[in-house]
């Protein structure tokens, strides 16, 4: 075990940083090579804090979603509806973010395809995902 | 576990709005009627086990609950951190610690009060960068599960509203419920949206109330003249991990395993369940992952009747979260007991086991319970 610094800084500080030069990073374990979000010291599948940022190539899908008609705090409530999703990116970790740009949140199917963009909010880069259209598979009529 | 541990007393609170009842004067009031119900006098109990509040933090919450007790000379005294999964897991500490000789007579309590109180902890953010993505409340977590299953089991708004239908129904018929009225499928329908796909009466009630429970030996219940144990049979506990690879699975698969293990009893043999009911997804999942139906069959099950009081898994027979109330949760286990002494509101004719699940936070805690004669 190597004894760590107690004043490290908080892995997240970087991650944010690392958004507003316009990349969405993640840990990436030198160890065991586990992929993961949010970023802590350690990682989480061999706890070693033998790590690194890696960026992330912004392809994604969409596990989950839900559509908020409801604004539990003033922030968000001239932005009904919006959707919140689950996304896991192509590289593997998770995490929650919006679906935004123009899309119907009724034709959205499972793990349906989605691509990074990275906006704006206040001084804060916030990684967010558009839909990507997909084309019907055979014998699909809709 | 060696000794049989039985469940020797209940007592709750009224539920509903208690205008200026702290949970402290609630957890009092329970366990009062928890001891009498009993029969034993509150001098005997030597361990308490409880859960402290979910609508504000506290801390060293045992050592308060004890002083408000009147309790003196406690050999075990402290508070679990586990959501609405801690009751049972307070039954599962309180249990080895009785079969220990740790202690004689072991007393359970919590108590909320969010509806005169706070509700502000079921509508916050639970990380300073969810503000960013409007990622607010309880109920949106559960709104994400429900999807995920609809997506990959083709559950539908149809089958999350017979859950709420069905436990609404029994609620109704409860005197002592929160809400009383009952639910037709088309108004469930019509109910608001509230986070897609989760309507209205997807949500349990904002509650305040307490409930208690008296725990000892069935030697020791034999002694002092109990005259309704109820034997615990087994109990487990499970975490769900957010990055499991079904989203559909979680915990309570361990839980219940574990609580069915222990037992030596398979699901058909539970004559009547009380499922944590925090969110009508929430009932699908479990009669799943405690092993009813296949995964993903969920669904069906109910629309098919088969959690209705004719069915062949009556649930929330009381009413649950849903109707009943949504504190404490504890109420599960108390109907549970009602169920086996043959004292139920809404008898189950024969029911000799039942089980009990209790939940946490967003899915995170699980805890399973197995009762019988």
């Amino acid at each position: 075990m190597t004894p760590k610094l107690p004043e490290a800084p908080d892995p997240a500080v970087e991650y944010w940083q690392n958004l507003s030069e316009g990349r969405l990073t993640f840990g990436r374990c030198r160890q065991c090579d586990h992929a993961w979000l949010p970023v802590s010291r350690e990682c989480p599948s061999c706890l070693a804090a033998d790590w690194r940022f890696e960026a992330s190539t912004g392809d994604a899908v969409a596990l989950s979603w839900v559509v908020y008609n409801h604004a539990y705090n003033d922030l968000w409530a001239d932005r009904l509806p919006y959707v919140v999703a689950l996304i896991e990116l192509a590289e593997g970790p998770r995490l929650m973010s919006n679906l935004v740009g123009d899309f119907d949140p009724t034709q959205l199917r499972i793990d349906h395809p989605v691509r990074l963009v990275i906006e704006s909010e206040g001084d804060t880069a916030v990684p967010r995902f558009v839909p990507i259209e997909q084309v019907p598979e055979d014998g699909d009529t809709t | 576990m060696g000794e049989r541990i039985v469940i020797a007393g209940i007592g709750h609170t009224a539920f509903g709005s208690l205008p200026g009842r702290s949970t402290v004067s609630m957890t009092v009031e329970a366990t009062a009627n928890a001891l009498a119900d009993a029969g034993v006098e509150r001098d005997v109990v030597d361990a308490l086990f409880v859960k402290p509040p979910t609508s504000f933090s506290e801390t060293l919450y045992g050592a308060k609950i004890a002083e408000a007790l009147g309790l003196k000379g406690l050999g075990i005294s402290g508070a679990w951190d586990q959501g609405g999964a801690a009751n049972i897991s307070l039954v599962n500490f309180a249990s080895y610690a009785l079969a220990a000789g740790q202690c004689k007579v072991a007393v359970i309590g919590f108590a909320d009060n969010p509806k005169t109180g706070s509700r502000a902890t079921y509508a916050r953010a639970r990380n300073a960068e969810d503000n960013l993505f409007g990622w607010y409340s309880t109920m949106a977590y559960f709104a994400l599960f429900a999807r995920r299953h609809m997506l990959q089991h083709g559950t539908t708004p149809e089958q999350l509203g017979h859950v709420a239908v069905t436990i609404r129904g029994n609620g109704a018929r409860n005197p002592a419920a929160q809400l009383q009225r009952p639910l037709t499928l088309d108004d469930y329908l019509d109910g608001r949206m509230v986070v897609d796909p989760l309507r209205r009466d997807d949500c349990a009630l904002i509650s305040d109330g307490g409930a208690a429970l008296v725990l000892m030996t069935e030697k020791t219940a034999a002694e002092v003249g109990v005259e309704r144990p109820v034997p615990i049979l087994g109990f487990g506990q499970g975490l769900t991990s957010p990055s499991r690879p079904d989203l559909t699975r979680t915990g309570l698969a361990v839980a219940a395993a574990s609580a069915f293990a222990m037992a030596g009893l398979r699901p058909s043999d539970i004559d009547v369940a009380q499922f944590y009911d925090c969110f009508t997804p929430t009932v699908i999942t479990a009669i799943e992952d405690c092993g009813f139906t296949a995964k993903g069959t969920g669904g069906r099950f109910v629309e098919e009747g088969r959690i209705a009081l004719t069915g062949d898994l009556p649930v929330n027979t009381s009413g649950g979260l849903l109707s009943e109330t949504g504190m404490p949760g504890m109420q599960l286990i108390v109907e549970a007991v009602r169920q086996l002494r043959g004292t139920a509101n809404l008898q189950i004719s024969g029911a000799r086991k039942a089980l009990v699940t209790g939940q946490g936070g967003a899915m995170q805690t699980h805890s399973a319970m197995i009762l019988g004669q």
